[in-house]
């Protein structure tokens, strides 16, 4: 599109006090030629907004500089649609907020600024959204039992055609085999029938497409057009569907590892699931019976993580042996009771009904004349608790999930290229050839690994950011959860598939870059296989063909910019985000002569926490060094390192890197952004130390929102230790 | 032809999940917050367990979300009145409690620093002061200042209107009602902290030196009363020893009957802030389980690994003050030791529990709740559904998935209403 560009400088909240305004106008219209620029004491009031507006619609205005506030704030009011760029030039909480007025050095910040903004529109253009061809709404659901079968419910409720896949050749799966199940709803009290028959009718009855003794054998694709190939009775059906709920659940922990507690050899030690099944099928006749908590969970040896429904479960079945014989003797051996929330009620009923809870670890089982014997440490009557005559001692044997059975892939990047090279080498995500899902994908064929073979989001907040764009697991392959959470899961997982196949058939990025409509774009001409983009991909979003091309799938994108960071032919952009936009941008700066003795600090500032944290410093009116200038970035892993060498060579005297916290509470919410960054980072430092540039001058540092009050001097120390450096030596050669 | 658009009431962490979930899928939403910004509690917590991140990391990425979706329309210091019609067609009049300050503010402050008033700081638990007009705290979205109108000298003092420079300033704001057509309710109006004040044998409200968990995460935050700096009350010195007291007000006949699920894993979080900042501090928690569950285990286990915390299994019966010292007794059955045990501590931080609102206010619809007065979801009205901790005690992770599970809910009944 052929621009019309118009800057708007905002004076209000101090901005014309403290800066001259007509030299910013200055900068517009004389440096960079723009069409229109205007000042305004109150450019967000409706006056103000109105003469924006009256340009756009009289003047033929379609890219527009708002030179005010922060973007965090009035996004609703400098809104001008879909057709009009707007970029935000924040002379409020970066510049005047944290640097002294009238000050030669903050107009010239503020003059950077404008440039900035400017140079970025230049380069920038709408974005058009990625179309798919026949596209499907269908949502798949893999796993018949209780969390599948109520995802592809909920999903067919809201009107979407639903298809399920269940590997057994019935439905209900691990539920399906209970006598009764844990109450879902209050009081809380009371056992429940078991659900999935009705389940199973309502499934039918919604028009669920159920395919039993099913697998799948192929997932190709991607959102709004995943190819499945399901085997079934030897022969294949093939389905397209636009997203996917993983809810293939979990398996009871291996109970012969439990030997230590008399499973194999004692006959009438049994597991959660054995004892079940018992009592439907009407044989329990045990008149004293012992239940063991934490049989394999939170066992540094077995399971380090606790199962979270077992005491529910284990209080529920108490109540079966009471429910036949109220005077028969049921003792619960126990860590801690986690009857969490309202279970609270269920746990009071049981003790009500006479359940002995005995808080204490089970040291011995033995056995006689049939009948066992159980020794524990116990803890509140601090003393060892010795109880015989035991008819059936079960074991509250835990679950692990069916993610985590299979061969684990190992990392083949190029391994020895990178020991060679003795470079730090990218870690891909971990996973594990469970055999669920058969991606076609690059990096493999399941969802990646959190921790323990749980395929689970790292995010409090986001519970369902999956690194597989459009499928999303539920229930207890996700996390161990009970009952009443894996119902509330799997509904929960049905609305983000549901939303997947919107925002695709819109062209849009789901979470969260939600509504972005640019997608990265390849140049192949230039590509020469090197693999880093289909290997640095957070989420796997690009496959490769025989000759190692990448192939991307714009609708598992999540508009990172990961692959635009890591590729160093710089061939992949975004129609509003590219190597040369911010490239041009970093050269737009004006970078004083040596002899001014005014450094220039570049900052890579993730968008996403460093800076609101850095508007935080403005809001908290926290002085910082004017030498800085700040470029946010989408995410640091979308940093090109000719960004480096363009700050090098303009003279910049160190550049810095502001991120999210990496490792194993990462914060980065494209997994591994600000990580692939400092490798990178690493990589460079030879080639600075070339050129004669000390690698010091170029560092990462971790921001989190909070931090705002440590940017100062964070800046600061940085700025002193450039100092001692000298002056990049690049400045006067440009 | 049933109305496609949802209403959430409640504008905190699960409310703000159900609205965009449901916005993204493409629904029109209306959130209907009570305070003067949306977040709701979250804004409060200095830290998430188990990964001691800052919400406002997990907030700024959703009001984002809002910024970027025109189908999302918020009001904030607004209540719903009332609610009539069925699911696909529901008629509700929203109360908008006047801010005293318009649409003009561009967050720039200056009312502030001329007001001569001062109110007791709610968002810190009346820990410290803010001027009568005030900013809620320095990520308020929207970014707007307001004036408390019971602490404002009003329109005769209007020094914060004289300074204004945008004619922000409408120190005779009434109240509006508004009228809103909606398909489907989402209830998601969370929790208060139980009124500690009920608990008369620990000495919350006679002892400074007792505080409840939510005020611990405002003395922890940087954002706080005491600029992230834990210190005892009575006199801001350091502090040698804390102790916590698990379900004070949970899991009690007398109090809130439910375990409120999020306050044993909260103390352990508590307990490092206090070792971060006091290598050398005893910490005690005083506890009857220990509720980890899931993989919040490895924080149980970390924390105690890193934190060299003391847990004693046992209810604390009653806290003494020593009035020399302002120093603290607790007097609790150590059920492991058998014996009742007395030690002294700077800090007594109370885990108080989840209160549902709808144990004070009620839905203005007919509507089931349990014995606590947690809401019962679509029981008596079909799609009216509750989300959150309103339903259920939950932590910030399993609030997230109940909302957006409730998204799709109510995006059913205007589905349903259709046919």
């Amino acid at each position: 599109m052929e621009k019309k560009i118009a800057v708007y400088i905002c004076t209000g909240c101090g901005i014309g006090d403290a800066l001259d305004v007509d030299a910013l106008s200055n900068v517009a219209l004389k440096e960079y030629k723009a069409d229109i620029c205007k000042t305004d004491a109150f450019l967000c009031g409706k006056d103000g907004v109105a003469v924006i507006k009256n340009d756009i619609e009289n003047e033929g205005v379609n890219t527009v500089v708002v030179a005010g506030c922060s973007s965090r704030v009035n996004a609703d009011v400098f809104n001008f649609g879909p057709n009009v760029i707007v970029e935000r030039a924040n002379l409020r909480e970066q510049v005047i907020w944290c640097h002294p007025a009238d000050d030669e050095d903050t107009q010239m910040l503020a003059e950077d600024y404008i440039r900035m903004a400017l140079v970025k529109q230049k380069n920038m253009n709408l974005p058009e959204p990625y179309q798919v061809e026949n596209l499907s709404k269908t949502i798949m659901v893999v796993g018949g039992g209780f969390t599948g079968l109520t995802a592809a419910l909920e999903s067919a409720k809201a009107g979407y055609r639903t298809v399920l896949v269940e590997k057994e050749d019935k439905l209900g799966g691990y539920v399906g085999k209970m006598y009764k199940q844990v109450p879902l709803k209050p009081p809380f009290t009371d056992l429940e029938e078991n659900c999935i028959p009705g389940l199973v009718k309502a499934v039918e009855e919604a028009g669920v497409k159920v395919y039993t003794s099913a697998t799948i054998a192929k997932t190709a694709g991607g959102p709004g057009m995943f190819d499945v190939t399901i085997n079934q009775n030897g022969g294949t059906v093939e389905e397209r569907v636009g997203a996917i709920v993983l809810a293939t659940g979990a398996r009871p922990y291996d109970a012969s590892k439990l030997a230590h507690l008399g499973f194999g050899q004692y006959e009438n030690v049994i597991t959660q699931s054995a004892f079940e099944e018992m009592v439907a099928a009407g044989n329990m006749e045990a008149g004293k019976v012992a239940f063991i908590q934490c049989a394999g969970s939170r066992d540094q040896e077995h399971l380090p993580y606790c199962s979270a429904a077992c005491c529910v479960e284990s209080i529920k079945q108490a109540l079966y042996v009471k429910e036949k014989n109220p005077e028969a003797n049921v003792y619960v051996y126990y860590k801690d009771i986690r009857s969490n929330g309202q279970y609270e009620h269920f746990y009071k009923k049981a003790q009500q009904a006479g359940v002995i809870f005995i808080k204490g670890d089970v040291t011995a089982i033995t056995e006689s004349d049939g009948q066992l014997a159980i020794e524990a440490d116990d803890k509140t009557m601090g003393t060892t608790s010795e109880a015989d005559e035991f008819d059936l001692v079960v074991l509250a044997n835990g679950m692990v999930p069916t993610a985590a059975f299979g061969e684990m892939i190992e990392e083949e990047a190029e391994e020895e290229a990178a020991a060679a090279a003795d470079e730090p080498k990218v870690v891909g995500p971990t996973i594990i050839k469970s055999n669920m899902l058969n991606l076609e994908y690059r990096q493999g064929p399941e969802l990646p690994e959190l921790k323990y073979g749980f395929p689970d989001s790292h995010y409090i907040c986001f519970p369902y950011e999956t690194r597989r764009t459009g499928i999303y697991a539920a229930g207890v392959v996700r996390a161990p959860m009970d009952m009443l959470s894996a119902m509330e899961d799997a509904a929960g997982a049905a609305l983000k598939a549901v939303q997947c196949v919107e925002a695709t058939a819109k062209g849009e990025a789901v979470h969260p870059r939600s509504g972005d409509m640019s997608f990265p774009e390849f140049n192949m001409n230039r590509c020469t296989q090197c693999k880093r983009c289909t290997e640095e991909c957070p989420f796997g979003a690009i496959n490769e063909d025989e000759k190692a091309n990448p192939l991307p799938n714009p609708t598992r994108c999540r508009r990172c910019g990961t692959c635009m960071g890591a590729c160093p032919e710089r061939i992949i952009s975004f129609k509003n985000y590219s190597v040369p936009m911010i490239g041009n941008m970093v050269k737009a700066i004006e970078v004083p002569e040596e002899l001014d003795e005014k450094p220039r600090i570049l900052v890579f500032a993730c968008e996403n926490d460093a800076m609101p944290a850095l508007d935080m410093a403005g809001i908290n009116r926290l002085q910082y060094n004017p030498w800085v200038r700040i470029i946010p970035v989408r995410c640091l892993g979308s940093l090109n390192l000719v960004w480096i060498n363009d700050a090098m060579a303009k003279g910049f005297d160190g550049v810095l890197l502001m991120g999210c916290k990496h490792g194993d509470d990462y914060q980065c919410h494209f997994m591994k952004g600000s990580e692939l960054a400092e490798i990178r980072l690493s990589k460079i430092s030879e080639t600075l130390n070339r050129l004669g540039l000390e690698s010091e001058r170029v560092r990462a540092t971790t921001v989190n929102i909070m931090d705002y009050d440590k940017i100062p001097a964070m800046l600061d120390e940085f700025a002193e230790e450039l100092e001692e450096l000298g002056p990049n030596p690049m400045k006067d050669f440009q | 032809m049933a109305n496609k658009s949802i209403l959430v009431v409640g504008g905190g962490i699960s409310g703000l999940t159900a609205a965009l979930e449901a916005a993204e899928v493409g629904h029109e939403v209306y959130i209907v917050e009570k305070n003067p910004y949306l977040g709701g509690k979250v804004t409060q917590i200095n830290q998430y367990f188990p990964k001691l991140c800052p919400p406002n990391c997990g907030l700024e990425i959703n009001f984002q979300r809002i910024r970027k979706n025109p189908r999302i329309n918020f009001f904030t210091m607004a209540e719903v009145e009332s609610i009539s019609g069925q699911e696909g067609n529901f008629d509700v009049t929203v109360k908008l409690n006047p801010r005293f300050v318009n649409e003009n503010c561009t967050g720039c402050g200056k009312c502030t620093e001329a007001c001569p008033a001062e109110r007791a700081n709610a968002f810190n638990y009346g820990l410290d002061k803010t001027k009568a007009v005030y900013l809620p705290h320095e990520f308020a979205f929207p970014m707007k200042y307001v004036i408390d109108a019971r602490a404002c000298k009003g329109a005769e003092c209007g020094k914060c209107a004289q300074v204004c420079e945008y004619n922000a300033i409408d120190l005779n704001m009434e109240p509006k009602t508004i009228n809103l057509n909606v398909g489907a309710i989402v209830w998601a109006t969370g929790w208060d902290p139980y009124d500690a004040n009920k608990l008369s044998y620990y000495g919350f409200g006679r002892y400074d030196n007792v505080i409840t968990n939510v005020m611990m995460e405002r003395m922890a935050a940087l954002n706080g009363p005491t600029k992230g700096k834990i210190v005892r009350p009575t006199d801001g010195k350091e502090i040698k020893s804390v102790a916590f007291i698990q379900c004070a007000g949970s899991r009690d006949e007398n109090h809130l009957k439910a375990c409120s699920s999020v306050c044993c894993l909260a103390s352990l979080k508590h307990a490092t802030y206090v070792r971060e900042q006091y290598p050398d501090a005893e910490i005690c928690i005083y506890y009857i389980d220990i509720r980890a569950r899931g993989k919040y285990e490895d924080f149980f286990t970390k924390v105690q690994e890193e934190a060299n915390i003391t847990l004693i299994k046992g209810k604390a019966g009653e806290v003494k003050e020593d009035p020399s010292t302002k120093k603290l007794v607790v007097i609790a059955e150590d059920q492991v030791a058998q014996e009742v045990v007395e030690k002294k501590f700077d800090l007594v931080v109370l885990a108080t529990g989840m209160a549902p609102t709808t144990a004070a206010a009620k839905v203005p619809a007919e509507m089931a709740y349990d014995e606590d007065g947690f809401l019962v979801s679509g029981a008596n009205t079909p799609g009216i559904y509750a989300a959150g901790c309103v339903k259920n005690p939950l932590d910030v992770a399993s609030a997230v998935r109940d909302a957006t599970a409730t998204a799709l809910k109510a995006i059913q009944s205007t589905v349903r209403g259709q046919q």
